[in-house]
């Protein structure tokens, strides 16, 4: 409650703090506009980029919201099928088909966060997690989507019918500027006296309610919002893999991705971005075990949950006493 | 042959008979996860992973041991109940004090670690288990052909699922549950171990669990997946009943089972999604679910 408080009061110390997430943020900056050249592969880093992307997306919604979202792929995997089929079947340039995924990802989260905002916590999880796997059904049925095949040879295109994104350097600054877009996106949302509201929800629905604020509406604002960025992620992920397929929307995919944010930190700024980055290179590393990649991410899991709850970027915030 | 609506009154048995064996695994599941849910406010997102742990255990139980089906239908949920109680003593017991939402992403980890290190050893193909003796074969009731075992897996788990709300609902140890569902701390004070009855809740609806495991041993393969996407449902199914009530998971669960099988014959590209659209609606309609309160 006292959190709440002064969540909703001081504007100016939050102002303060800002700092230290300023100089967090020129070094993310500078570690994507260099690590190209320490020799880490470029599809790596877009990889890392894209699920940074849809982890900090679903942030958003766990960590100012408080609603645990089981459900995300479905936003992710919708928006990689449409940016995929725009983009392959319909020819449309990279930029409007990532804008067609994005667009179809928040209208599915119009629908579904209608319904799933009804309920709050573990029912709220259950809810999503079950409507996506109805998108799931639907996605393994539909025409459109291959089926198991998914689509394959999705076409990069020409950016605004200019720069071919065949060149991986172009692709790449696409997929830097998509990145760092998003970001600043739900930076400014978090610190906007919408995302204080936001987090006074999450401390406190009775209190915010009693204090006027339609919280349903916040709450609702606040999934599309998320949805929207998971789709943003997902239609740029289909661009830079050139692939759409069913892995995008299947429930492991919702689970990884709270595997990220866990890891990483809830609730923190920059942690969903370490968090993703820990997981790919970690499932690039295990690539060769199979099934053990499964394993070490539940071993994870329960790890976290037991002993690391504040995630690798909140401890280091708790250490150095600046949320980050 | 005579039809209904068009549909071959065999068709239709046949497919309200699957819908029935599907309704008791959901009713057995979610009777499960309420149980576990009302004690320890988690959802135990384990529970498809130990349901599959019960039918290897039943599956082991006869290649190792020889000892057959009926033999385990009694042991697979005590032994597969004792992990749940491990389970419950290592790890769910530190985060009572915490939000509940980390009892849901521990036992995700848990299911994922589980599903894992079967699929590692077993593959994703199914190891087979033969229907037991004395259920073999069927009878033809006129309209429609019936097999033992299923018609025995309907009855078995329809008695399960009455003896538990029995026991909770009619004696004095469920007068205790659902004191301490209600008031921990004051049931506590009256003398009652109430942290023990935690663990042994946690173990029981474990153990339902594994007894539908075994069950659907002889019906599914014993798959290490088999209860991942089985749970995914199940979840749909405790939203659409709420987990207020012991009853309405049981009825909830049956019911769902019986218009999937009926969606199976009129619209059958929906039978996958007709729970989904239920649940859905039910949101709409009566967002605490048809048996909730609050």
């Amino acid at each position: 409650m006292a959190n709440a408080q002064s969540a909703m009061v001081g504007t100016r110390a939050a102002r303060a703090d800002l700092r230290p997430q300023w100089i967090a943020f020129g070094l993310m900056l500078a570690f994507f506009l260099v690590a190209p050249a320490t020799g880490l592969y470029a599809v790596f880093l877009m990889k890392v980029m894209c699920f940074a992307l849809f982890a900090c997306a679903f942030n958003l919604l766990i960590g100012y919201g408080g609603l645990l979202s089981f459900g995300h792929a479905m936003f992710f995997g919708l928006a990689s099928y449409a940016s995929a089929h725009a983009a392959k079947v319909w020819g449309v340039t990279p930029e409007l088909a990532i804008l067609a995924g994005t667009a179809a990802a928040t209208f599915l989260g119009v629908l579904v966060g209608l319904l799933a905002i009804r309920r709050q916590g573990i029912y709220f999880a259950m809810i999503t997690l079950a409507l996506a796997q109805m998108i799931y059904f639907f996605c393994v049925q539909a025409p459109f989507t291959g089926g198991e095949d998914g689509i394959q040879a999705v076409p990069r295109g020409r950016l605004f019918g200019l720069i071919d994104l065949s060149n991986v350097w172009a692709m790449y600054a696409t997929v830097m500027v998509v990145f760092f877009g998003g970001f600043l996106l739900i930076f400014r949302v978090i610190h906007s006296p919408f995302g204080q509201v936001l987090k006074a929800i999450r401390e406190n629905e009775q209190r915010a309610i009693s204090l006027g604020y339609d919280t349903d509406r916040y709450k609702l604002l606040a999934f599309v919002l998320s949805a929207g960025l998971s789709g943003l992620a997902g239609a740029t992920k289909a661009l830079v893999f050139q692939l759409a397929s069913l892995t995008d929307v299947h429930w492991t995919m919702s689970g990884e991705v709270v595997l990220m944010t866990l890891v990483g930190g809830l609730g923190t700024v920059f942690g969903p971005v370490v968090g993703a980055f820990v997981i790919v290179a970690m499932a690039n590393y295990l690539a060769q075990l199979g099934a053990w990649v499964t394993v070490v991410q539940g071993a994870i899991f329960v790890i976290c949950v037991l002993t690391f709850r504040r995630g690798i970027i909140g401890e280091l915030g708790h250490w150095l006493r600046k949320p980050l | 042959m005579s039809e209904i609506f068009g549909i071959p009154t065999q068709a239709l048995f046949g497919q309200l008979l699957i819908g029935l064996i599907n309704g008791s695994f959901y009713a057995l599941l979610s009777l499960g996860l309420a149980v576990i849910f009302g004690m320890l406010n988690i959802i135990n997102f384990a529970h498809g992973a130990q349901y599959m742990m019960g039918a290897f255990c039943a599956y082991f139980l006869l290649s190792k041991l020889g000892l057959g089906y009926w033999w385990a239908l009694l042991l697979a949920p005590v032994i597969v109940g004792a992990t749940g109680i491990v389970i419950e003593r290592l790890m769910l017991a530190r985060l009572y004090q915490l939000d509940h939402l980390y009892g849901l992403l521990l036992t995700f980890g848990l299911a994922l670690v589980i599903q894992g290190l079967f699929r590692n050893e077993f593959g994703s193909s199914g190891l087979p288990y033969n229907i037991p003796k004395g259920l073999e074969g069927g009878r033809n009731l006129g309209f429609m052909f019936l097999p033992n075992y299923r018609a025995w897996v309907v009855v078995a788990s329809l008695v399960v699922c009455l003896a538990t709300w029995f026991v909770i609902e009619k004696t004095r140890l469920g007068a205790y549950l659902r004191a301490a569902t209600e008031n921990p701390a004051l049931v506590q004070a009256f003398g009652i171990n109430v942290p023990r009855m935690i663990t042994l809740t946690y173990g029981f609806g474990v153990g339902l669990a594994a007894l539908a495991g075994v069950m659907a041993a002889p019906i599914y393969q014993v798959n290490p997946l088999m209860g991942a996407d089985l749970i995914i449902v199940v979840f749909a199914v405790v939203v659409i009943g709420g987990m207020g009530s012991i009853m309405g998971s049981i009825v909830t669960g049956f019911a769902l089972g019986v218009i999937e099988g009926l969606t199976k014959v009129f619209y059958p590209e929906a039978s996958n999604t007709v729970i989904f659209i239920i649940m859905a609606i039910v949101l709409l309609v009566r967002p605490q679910g048809l048996f909730g309160q609050r």
